[in-house]
């Protein structure tokens, strides 16, 4: 038909978009972690992916990942649903989400003053008698910050979740007798896991993959994937590997989006 | 609003927001400081203010943020639109999803892994890295988003509209510009600005691709944070707090006036 002829031609921009910049760019990461230092071609970076040294960082990146989530989805749950109970809740929603809208570095920035030696932080220890103790740079201050900028991006769906929930079926469970802890495991969590799941997703991904915040409020005692990633290609140059730890970054990507998968297709 | 939330609940609330909005406040007081450091208040000031606005080079920076912002945001939007309406003419639901999964794929990658896929494509490219290549790079990630937000519209209207256009004897482009652009203007816009938004916050793709001699407000903040504290950066948060406020309530408007139009239909 002539319909598809058109179409053609004005989808092109998009089509090469696509070609361009989604598929390309996973092919040339696949193609770069097959070249050594000196651009040989080798197997040597998938070698070295698996020795001690890189399985331990993927190891622990991957714990600090596991634990930023955990923590996030812990505070976030309870704030959720408290939220849905309120009286203006698109409103308090809004307000939880404004803090997300300003620049993670200026997060990051304003809790290097926090947390530092003369820091409020550090201030409120001295005041309660607990005395000043080392905040920035520890991995209590990496998680901290992680879970603080995170936090909003983990209670909105779990919001939406519960927003969209029947409220009938509470009154059901309550009408058959179930105690409230009851009613909670077996109606509301079953019921707002996919916002659960949503959540889990859009935090612990990134969290295998920020490098900003290792790099400022860590101050490189934690390495996760995505401090590694950015160390290869920006400083030490070695893309092969760094192309390599992507490779993995990227399958564990998938793995992690199978595993909470199939939420509802966006449309 | 049909039970009442208990004490604990509403301390457990307010100790929430307390907690997202401190680090921001924070940021904010200190910045009028004339003591020069995130702790002890000497004195009240505009001194950060007038260097910032003195700073020329840090205005560069603001303005190139600024022209990367919109022009990546208008030329997402465009061909986020086009790719959304190629994606709704196709009749195969399987071809629809295969597209819908390749447009997610940049939406859904860590930042790293897109910043450093980037970076290899632009150098294999010949493409110097500066202003054009975070231009392109913005381009590229704000397209998914555009096509997500329009794609809803788009479905949501009556096929029976476009045939009855047709009918009544409007070409092709007749029935673009003046049935289906304006019944999903709402989408667009909100696509535009989501575009706006991914441009202005976005850190991690701009630092791998930026090079040497182009730098945008957020590689600039960084670069700064990591040197320590300087009230500059205090300032400069506050202003960009402000503005953000500013694009929120905005947005917030728009949104309403979407949920207003759109919602009918659907649900």
């Amino acid at each position: 038909m002539q319909n598809k002829m058109s179409r053609n031609i004005y989808f092109i921009p998009y089509v090469l978009w696509i070609a361009l910049f989604v598929i390309a760019p996973i092919l040339l990461i696949l193609y770069y972690s097959f070249f050594d230092i000196e651009g040989n071609l080798s197997l040597i970076n998938y070698q070295k992916f698996f020795t001690p040294v890189y399985l331990k960082m993927t190891l622990s990146s991957f714990w600090y990942a596991f634990l930023i989530t955990g923590i996030s989805l812990l505070v976030a749950y309870p704030t959720a649903y408290l939220l849905t109970k309120t009286k203006h809740k698109q409103l308090w929603l809004l307000l939880i989400i404004v803090p997300s809208w300003i620049n993670l570095l200026l997060k990051a920035y304003a809790f290097i003053g926090i947390f530092g030696t003369y820091g409020v932080a550090n201030g409120f220890l001295e005041a309660i008698g607990i005395g000043k103790q080392q905040i920035l740079f520890t991995d209590f201050s990496f998680i901290f910050v992680s879970v603080y900028i995170f936090i909003p991006f983990m209670i909105l769906p779990i919001f939406n979740a519960l927003d969209e929930m029947n409220p009938t079926l509470l009154d059901a469970a309550n009408d058959l007798g179930a105690s409230r802890w009851m009613t909670f495991r077996r109606v509301i969590f079953p019921l707002t896991i996919d916002g659960v799941k949503t959540g889990c997703q859009v935090v612990f991904i990134p969290a295998l993959s920020l490098f900003m915040l290792t790099r400022l409020i860590a101050g490189n005692r934690v390495i996760t994937l995505g401090t590694a990633i950015e160390q290869h290609f920006l400083v030490t140059q070695d893309w092969g590997m760094g192309s390599t730890i992507a490779v993995f970054l990227i399958i564990i990507m998938f793995l992690i989006m199978f595993v909470t998968g199939n939420r509802k297709q966006g449309v | 609003m049909s039970n009442k939330l208990s004490p604990l609940s509403k301390a457990f609330l307010v100790l929430i927001f307390l907690v997202l909005y401190a680090p921001i406040f924070f940021l904010v007081f200190y910045s009028f400081n004339s003591g020069g450091t995130m702790y002890d208040f000497k004195g009240f000031t505009f001194e950060w203010y007038k260097e910032l606005f003195q700073d020329t080079r840090l205005l560069i920076i603001v303005l190139n943020t600024l022209v990367i912002a919109l022009l990546s945001a208008l030329i997402a939007t465009i061909i986020g639109v086009i790719g959304a309406i190629g994606i709704r003419s196709f009749t195969s639901s399987k071809a629809k999803n295969t597209l819908l999964s390749l447009n997610n794929v940049l939406i859904v990658s860590p930042d790293v892994i897109i910043g450093a896929s980037f970076l290899i494509l632009f150098t294999m490219a010949g493409i110097k890295l500066g202003f054009y290549s975070v231009l392109l790079s913005h381009i590229a990630f704000s397209i998914p988003i555009v096509v997500l937000l329009v794609l809803p519209k788009l479905q949501e209207m009556s096929p029976t509209l476009i045939d009855a256009a047709r009918d009544l004897g409007a070409s092709r482009w007749d029935v673009l510009t003046k049935v289906i652009l304006p019944y999903i203007l709402p989408g667009i816009f909100a696509g535009f600005f989501m575009a706006l938004t991914y441009s202005l916050d976005d850190f991690a793709v701009t630092f791998f691709v930026t090079g040497n001699g182009f730098s945008t407000l957020s590689v600039e903040i960084y670069s700064l944070a990591r040197r320590g504290i300087s009230l500059n950066i205090n300032a400069l948060s506050t202003l960009l707090f402000a503005v953000t406020l500013l694009l929120v309530v905005v947005y917030y408007f728009i949104t309403q006036r979407v949920r207003q139009t759109g919602m009918g239909g659907r649900r």
